[in-house]
């Protein structure tokens, strides 16, 4: 059994774990369950080993526990066998063939044989990556595991199978910890729960004695009323025409759809359906074989992008929140810091963008906070088209509701919207039509007043 | 990991404290003002260099052809006064010379999209060939009239300093001041710090690139200028090993070879540091070997306390 006694953590004046104190038992799975920066991964590092708690203890030894990162954590030039077996494997011989063959026979066995072992790391789709990271808990066979939002990059169809795992994991009495934004994956999966908020925990139990409201009002302290805001838009003229446009690696394939002021166009697809190379390509960041978009999307000509990976090319850690603000309006010879910091001033206020100066590194803060960094990027290009890929991935409930906020005023001032997203009740609540992707190709588009979850479901997976 | 502690005051207590130490051992030498101007006009070669090489690392890159370019534009600039007797051709030509090369390695590194180790360690080999073919494998030596061999004179000094330590200094301002207020220097940043977000972001990262090395390269060509006006000659072999010494130079002063991090007025000082050990030495009598070793200990330092740096920043 898992026992957690009292832990505290403090980063400089943040207190990210506050006197928690909690039970995990063998052969159950427990959902921990809190926004962004409410200190779920700071519990699950220090469970680990990985960061000292400045107070209470955990009593386990920290050898019998195996973390599944949230970030991927694996050597990309190595194989995926040597991925999996990184640090358990013993002796000096090195045998490539019998590892990839023992490696391939894990992954046969836990369901998914389409993982090539032998294949590099880097070559595999980022899905399979995480397959090899879940994967590498159960080679390592250790009494605790701890999963931090193991299925953010799973498709739906691995989501199933990742179910799976776990319920392997509890047959074989191992004590499970998981973490996800998504209630329905945590109803999937989890026997117990406990949720945090601010670093404390504000309730546990078991999880079939929670509504899904009663554990959002613990999440953020109070209600979340109109999590969509959907007012009235005026739908005005075409402002981007895509017609038959088809990029590299078949990925879009002939897709054709116009889009129109003030309307919000949603994508919907499995991972790997193609949706962030059609963004990427209208935008210019990949390139085009055939087809067209009618006019040149960049910065310049009112065009902002927000990536799907925020850390990659979304914004740059180090730098300001006022520089990462402004990068894309950056004209003429002369900079001058004080104007942007003034700017960053303006969108911190604006955005409710907690920080301390304008001139505080990104880096430092939440990522919620660092998606309204992205946000204020395109609000302050002052842009009449938006593209925004996953626009709330990793962020907290909260900054979720303001970035839908920010989306409905977007497209009421005008402004047009095409947005790709991996959650269906978001594209649902957010958008006006819906087009859903299929391996690179449109395979439909729907009102999304008349349909349904189950509707576009099918069409991702046909 | 609030805002970032001032990088420079730490080189700068370094430097004085390094200073202080020979002060101390030396105080008869050490102290006078004329030596203070002999440290100023020994650092001014490596100097200039760590002005342009600062903005080529903090864009994430590396120029490892600085030595060959000192020399080619060294040489280049003897031939031309030499054919024209014209000191102002000179001092042009050996500019353009360092741009062009400059241009050269920045359009190969962003072209070839092979690392600019590699690309620059290709043209270091080849634009010191050029130098040799050039000088027909001697020194083209110039004679040694005018005012072209008074840049780091002994003898002509104007206010205290020879007139290429005081274009040193105005360089220095000039491009730490454009680090921070010009639009280029936000975007070499930029570039230095998430190439991919610069990119997104709509920052011509190519042409920032170029115009990084083309920066760095016109400093190499000043520092070949104040080789052949040292030495009144054009010495295709002279200047080997300096890339290194101008990269470690920038390297005190607080850039990261990841890029994104750098000061110009710290690469001074890095170069200052340099210059002080060697001088110190000397005057006190070590060896050659012990100053080389002090050295490179000071540079493992500098990284060391970079590192324990950020690692403490991210911690809090």
């Amino acid at each position: 059994m898992l026992v957690v006694e009292g832990l505290c953590k403090a980063f400089g004046s943040t207190q990210a774990v506050d006197q928690v104190s909690f039970e995990a038992k063998p052969g159950r799975v427990l959902a921990l369950i809190g926004e962004n920066g409410s200190g779920k991964s700071t519990l699950l590092k220090i469970i680990a080993g990985e960061i000292k708690p400045d107070a209470g203890n955990t009593q386990v030894n920290p050898g019998d526990v195996h973390l599944v990162h949230q970030e991927l954590l694996l050597c990309p030039h190595l194989s995926a066998a040597e991925n999996l077996f990184l640090g358990s494997a013993n002796g000096l011989r090195f045998s490539p063939k019998t590892l990839e063959a023992r490696a391939q026979k894990i992954l046969d066995e836990l369901g998914f044989p389409e993982v090539i072992a032998s294949r590099t790391t880097s070559d595999l789709p980022i899905s399979q990556r995480q397959v090899i990271e879940i994967a590498r808990a159960i080679v390592k066979n250790s009494p605790v595991i701890l999963l931090d939002e193991p299925t953010s990059s799973l498709t739906e169809q691995d989501k199933t199978k990742f179910y799976g795992l776990v319920e392997r994991l509890k047959r074989a009495d191992k004590t499970v910890i998981f973490i996800s934004h998504f209630l329905e994956e945590v109803r999937a999966v989890s026997d117990d729960c406990v949720i945090l908020r601010d670093g404390r925990l504000v309730a546990s139990g078991l999880l079939t004695e929670f509504t899904d409201q009663d554990i959002v009002r613990h999440m953020v302290g109070r209600e979340v009323k109109d999590l969509f805001p959907r007012s009235e838009r005026t739908v005005g003229e075409v402002v981007l025409k895509v017609e038959a446009l088809t990029g590299e690696g078949a990925k879009p394939t002939d897709i054709s759809f116009e889009l129109r002021a003030g309307e919000v166009f949603g994508l919907a697809g499995l991972n790997g359906a193609g949706k962030t190379e059609l963004l990427r390509t209208i935008f210019g960041l990949r390139k085009t074989l055939s087809g067209s978009v009618d006019r040149k999307c960049e910065w310049n000509s009112g065009v902002g992008f927000v990536s799907e990976e925020r850390k990659l090319d979304g914004i740059t850690l180090p730098l300001s929140i006022a520089e990462n603000t402004t990068m894309p309006t950056r004209r003429g010879v002369l900079n001058s810091p004080k104007t942007v910091n003034q700017h960053g001033q303006t969108w911190i206020e604006r955005l409710g963008i907690v920080c301390q100066a304008p001139d505080q590194p990104v880096g430092s803060l939440s990522g919620g906070n660092q998606q309204k960094v992205a946000f204020a990027r395109l609000l302050h290009a002052n842009c009449n088209l938006l593209i925004l890929d996953e626009p709330t991935r990793g962020v907290d409930v909260g900054s979720k509701a303001a970035i839908y906020k920010l989306i409905d005023e977007a497209a009421q001032s005008g402004a047009a919207i095409l947005m790709a997203s991996s959650y269906l009740p978001e594209l649902l609540g957010v958008c006006d039509r819906i087009g859903v992707m299929n391996r690179g190709k449109m395979v439909g588009v729907f009102e999304a007043k008349s349909t349904t979850s189950e509707e576009l479901v099918a069409e991702c997976v046909r | 990991m609030k805002k970032k502690p001032n990088q420079i005051i730490g080189v700068l207590i370094a430097w004085l404290l390094i200073y202080v130490f020979f002060a101390i051992n030396k105080p008869q030498t050490f102290l006078s003002i004329s030596n203070v101007e002999l440290l100023l006009r020994q650092s001014t070669m490596i100097g200039i260099g760590a002005v342009g090489m600062t903005y080529v690392i903090v864009a994430g890159g590396i120029d490892l052809s600085a030595g060959s370019v000192i020399a080619l534009s060294s040489v280049v600039g003897g031939l031309t006064f030499n054919r024209t007797q014209n000191p102002i051709m000179a001092v042009f030509v050996c500019a353009l010379t360092g741009v062009l090369c400059g241009l050269l390695n920045g359009v190969l590194t962003s072209k070839l999209k092979a690392g600019p180790f590699i690309v620059t360690l290709g043209s270091m080999l080849a634009i010191r060939g050029i130098a040799k073919g050039l000088a027909d494998e001697k020194t083209v030596s110039t004679g040694g009239e005018g005012w072209l061999f008074e840049f780091i004179s002994k003898t002509k000094s104007w206010f205290v300093f020879p007139i290429g330590t005081w274009m040193w200094i105005f360089f220095l301002g000039l491009m730490a001041w454009a680090m921070i207020y010009t639009n280029f220097g936000r975007n070499v940043v930029a570039v230095g710090s998430n190439e991919s977000a610069a990119k997104l972001c709509g920052i011509p990262v190519d042409r920032v690139k170029i115009g990084a090395y083309a920066v760095a390269g016109f400093f190499f060509g000043l520092s070949g200028l104040m080789s052949l006006s040292r030495t009144s000659l054009g010495d295709p072999t002279s200047a080997t090993g300096d890339e290194l010494r101008i990269i470690a130079a920038v390297v005190i002063g607080g850039a990261s070879l990841s890029g994104g991090e750098g000061s110009v007025i710290g690469a001074a000082i890095g170069a200052l540091i340099m210059a002080t050990i060697s001088m110190g030495g000397t005057q006190m009598g070590v060896a050659n070997w012990k100053q080389e070793i002090f050295t490179g200990i000071i540079i493992l330092a500098a990284v060391a306390i970079d590192r324990w740096r950020i690692a403490r920043r991210q911690a809090s």
